[in-house]
C-alpha cells in the first residue's frame, strides 16, 4: 500500500474554529492510509481544546474551542502529520471489528459477475477475496452512518460505471475504486452492487443510531439470501452484524 | 406542561433549536435553526438563559393556540401577526391566553420567522436536540392538529419586551474567509467572484441556497478532487460553476470545490435572503474575521441588554397598527418555487 510519491500534508484553516489536515487533494491510497492513521492518533491523544475530530478520505478536520492557541495547535498537528507520512503507511491496528453478514451475487448482488470479471476473478474467487480482505471504515458520509470501506487490492481498482445504477436498495454493498459503500437507504450509484446486507447503518430510533466509526475493521461474512431476508426482520436492524472490541 | 397547538400550517413549519453538533465523524450535520440569531433574540426577549426549541416558519406561519397562559416571542423574518384580530408587533413578546387565536401570515421580508413559547418546546429530543432534520427523516413538518408540549412559562406576568433586530432580511454584504480549496481557484476567478452582486437564486432549502449570476466560477482542479468535509457557510461550486451556500442541513462530506466560507455571523443574512435579494460576498482575512467573531453566549447577553419593555402608549400602538397594515404578504411557497 505504499505510494512512490511523497505526501506533503497541509494544515489549513476551516471557518473560524477548525483546521483541515489534508494529505492529498485526490483520493490516493497512501493519503487515505495517512489520514486514517492521523485520525486514530489524535483520537487517542486529543490535543487540549479540540472538540471534534472527523475524518474524510484523505483529510481530517479538527474543530476547537475559540480559546485555543491556534498557532500552537497548527504546529502540533503539522508535526504529527509530517511524522505519519515519513513513517510506515499501514492502516493502524483496529480497536473494534465488525463482522457483517452479506449475501453475494444473484438478486442481492446483480453486478457481482461483471465486477469479478473486471477484477480478473471468478465470482467465487471475488467473494473469497472480499471476505478475506483486511478492511476498515475509511470514512462515513453522504448520509448519516454510511461507511466507505477499503481498501481492496489494486486489481479491484474498478472504475465507476458510466451508466448509473438507477436504484440500489438499502443495504446494498457496492464496489468501485478499491472501496465499498454499504448504502443506508435506496440510492442511485455509479458503483456496482455485489451483495446486500440486512445491517442498516442508520436507524434513528435504535439505541446507537449510527453504530459504525471511522477506523473500525470490517469483515464481510458470506450469508444466503434467505439468511439475509430472515436477519432483515430483526427489530434493531443490526442484521446479524457482530462487534468485537479488540483492545 | 403547556400545549402549543397548530390550528393551521401555512408555511413549512418545523421544530428547531440550535441543532446537534459533534456528529460529523458519523455523517450527521448539526442542523438546527436556519437563522440562529432569531433563536438568540427570542431567548433574550423572553429572559431565557439559553436558546429554546421553537417553531421555524418558512415563508409563512399559520394559526396557533395554547392551553395555559404563556408568553411567546416572535422573531426572524417579520410576518404579519394578530392575536384575536389585534395586530402584534414583531421582534417582541406577547402574552397568549387559552382560547385566543394567534395568526401569523406571510413574511413581509426575509424567509424564516420563529415562534418561541417562553417554556420552550419540550418534545422528546434525539441526540440531545429537538431539531427537525428533514433531509434524513428526523421529524416532519408540522400540520394542523399537532400539539407541541412546552415547558410552563416561568414568568407569565413579565411585561412584554421588544427589540430592534439587526437588519438581515433583504440581502446585503456577506463576509467570506478563505478555506482549504480557495487556492484551487485562479486569481482572476476569485476577483470576479468578489466583484459580483449575486441574486439569491430560486433554488434553496435547509440544505443550501443558490447564488445566481451570469458569470460562472470554475476551477480546473475540480475533477478528481477527493470528497472532503463540508459545513454550513461553505461556498460550494457545482460542476457548472454556480455557487451554493451550504446551510444547516447540508451533508457532512462533498466532492465540489469550495471557494470560501461565509462567516457564521453573516449566515442569517443568507438564510433570510428571499429569492431575488442581492447578496454581495466580501473577502475578509481570517484575522479580521476572528477579531469580529462573538460566541453565541456573548451575543445572547448583548441582545438581552438591548431588550426593552414595550410602551403601551396608544399613539405608538396606532403607529404600529398602520405599519402592520401597509405590509405585503407573500404566497408562502418561496421554497417550493423553481
Amino acid at each position: 500500500m505504499t505510494d512512490t510519491r511523497a505526501l506533503d500534508p497541509e494544515v489549513l484553516p476551516v471557518g473560524l474554529d477548525g483546521y483541515l489536515v489534508r494529505f492529498a487533494l485526490t483520493p490516493e491510497p497512501a493519503a487515505m492510509t495517512a489520514a486514517r492513521r492521523f485520525a486514530t492518533r489524535i483520537e487517542e491523544a486529543t490535543p487540549e481544546g479540540v472538540v471534534e475530530i472527523a475524518a474524510a478520505l484523505v483529510s481530517v478536520m479538527v474543530r476547537f474551542e475559540p480559546s485555543v492557541d491556534r498557532a500552537a495547535l497548527q504546529t502540533h498537528l503539522k508535526g504529527i502529520a509530517d511524522e505519519i507520512v515519513s513513517g510506515p503507511l499501514d492502516l493502524p491496528a483496529p480497536t473494534r471489528r465488525w463482522t457483517v453478514p452479506v449475501a453475494f451475487g444473484g438478486e442481492e448482488g446483480p453486478q457481482l459477475a461483471q465486477a469479478a470479471k473486471a477484477a480478473g476473478l471468478t465470482e467465487t474467487q471475488a467473494v473469497d477475496e472480499i471476505c478475506a480482505a483486511d478492511l476498515r471504515v475509511l470514512t462515513i458520509g453522504f448520509a448519516p452512518g454510511q461507511p466507505y470501506i477499503g481498501l481492496m487490492p489494486e486489481h479491484w481498482n474498478l472504475p465507476r460505471m458510466s451508466e448509473l445504477n438507477p436504484s440500489v436498495p438499502a443495504g446494498a454493498l457496492v464496489v468501485a475504486v478499491r472501496q465499498f459503500v454499504l448504502f443506508g437507504a435506496e440510492s442511485a450509484t455509479g458503483w456496482q452492487q455485489v451483495g446486500r446486507a440486512a445491517f442498516r447503518t442508520f436507524v434513528p430510533e435504535r439505541a446507537e443510531p449510527m453504530p459504525l466509526r471511522g477506523g473500525d475493521a470490517i469483515r464481510f461474512a458470506r450469508a444466503s439470501a434467505d439468511e439475509i431476508a430472515r436477519l432483515s426482520e430483526d427489530n434493531d436492524r443490526m442484521g446479524g452484524a457482530q462487534l468485537e472490541v479488540l483492545r | 406542561m403547556t400545549a402549543l397547538t397548530v390550528k393551521r400550517a401555512d408555511g413549512i413549519l418545523t421544530v428547531q433549536d440550535m441543532g446537534r453538533p459533534g456528529h460529523l465523524a458519523q455523517g450527521l450535520s448539526r442542523g438546527g435553526a436556519m437563522d440562529r440569531r432569531a433563536l438568540l433574540e427570542a431567548a433574550a426577549l423572553l429572559g431565557a438563559r439559553a436558546p429554546l426549541a421553537a417553531i421555524e416558519m418558512a415563508g409563512a406561519g399559520g394559526q396557533f393556540s395554547v392551553d395555559a397562559p404563556t408568553r411567546i416571542a416572535l422573531t426572524g423574518a417579520p410576518m404579519s401577526a394578530t392575536l384575536d384580530g389585534e395586530a402584534l408587533r414583531w421582534n417582541a413578546t406577547h402574552l397568549l391566553q387559552p382560547g385566543q387565536l394567534l395568526q401569523i401570515g406571510g413574511a413581509r421580508s426575509g424567509v424564516y420567522g420563529y415562534l418561541t413559547a417562553a417554556g420552550g418546546i419540550t418534545s422528546e429530543p434525539w441526540l440531545d436536540s429537538r431539531a427537525t432534520h428533514l433531509s434524513i427523516g428526523i421529524g416532519t413538518p408540522l400540520a394542523a392538529g399537532d400539539a407541541l408540549p412546552c415547558g410552563d412559562d416561568p414568568a407569565p406576568e413579565r411585561p412584554a419586551h421588544g427589540l430592534v433586530p439587526e437588519s438581515r432580511f433583504d440581502g446585503g454584504t456577506i463576509r467570506v474567509v478563505d478555506g482549504p480549496h480557495t487556492a484551487l481557484f485562479d486569481a482572476d476567478v476569485l476577483e470576479a467572484f468578489y466583484a459580483t452582486a449575486f441574486t439569491r437564486g430560486p433554488r434553496g432549502n435547509r440544505q443550501g441556497v443558490q447564488l445566481a449570476a451570469e458569470a460562472r466560477f470554475t476551477t480546473d482542479h475540480a475533477k478528481g478532487l477527493a470528497s472532503d468535509l463540508i459545513g454550513p457557510g461553505d461556498l460550494q461550486m457545482t460542476g457548472d460553476g454556480v455557487p451554493y451556500v451550504l446551510m444547516a442541513e447540508c451533508q457532512t462530506v462533498g466532492g465540489y470545490p469550495r471557494i470560501g466560507t461565509v462567516l457564521p455571523a453573516d449566515l442569517p443574512i443568507v438564510a433570510q435572503a428571499a429569492p431575488g435579494a442581492i447578496l454581495r460576498p466580501r473577502r475578509v482575512s481570517l484575522d479580521e474575521a476572528l477579531a469580529a467573531a462573538r460566541p453565541e453566549e456573548a451575543e445572547l447577553r448583548d441582545l438581552a441588554g438591548r431588550c426593552a419593555p414595550l410602551v403601551r402608549d396608544p399613539a405608538t400602538i396606532h403607529d404600529l397598527l398602520s405599519y402592520q397594515l401597509v405590509s405585503g404578504v407573500t404566497a408562502g411557497d418561496d421554497l417550493d418555487r423553481g
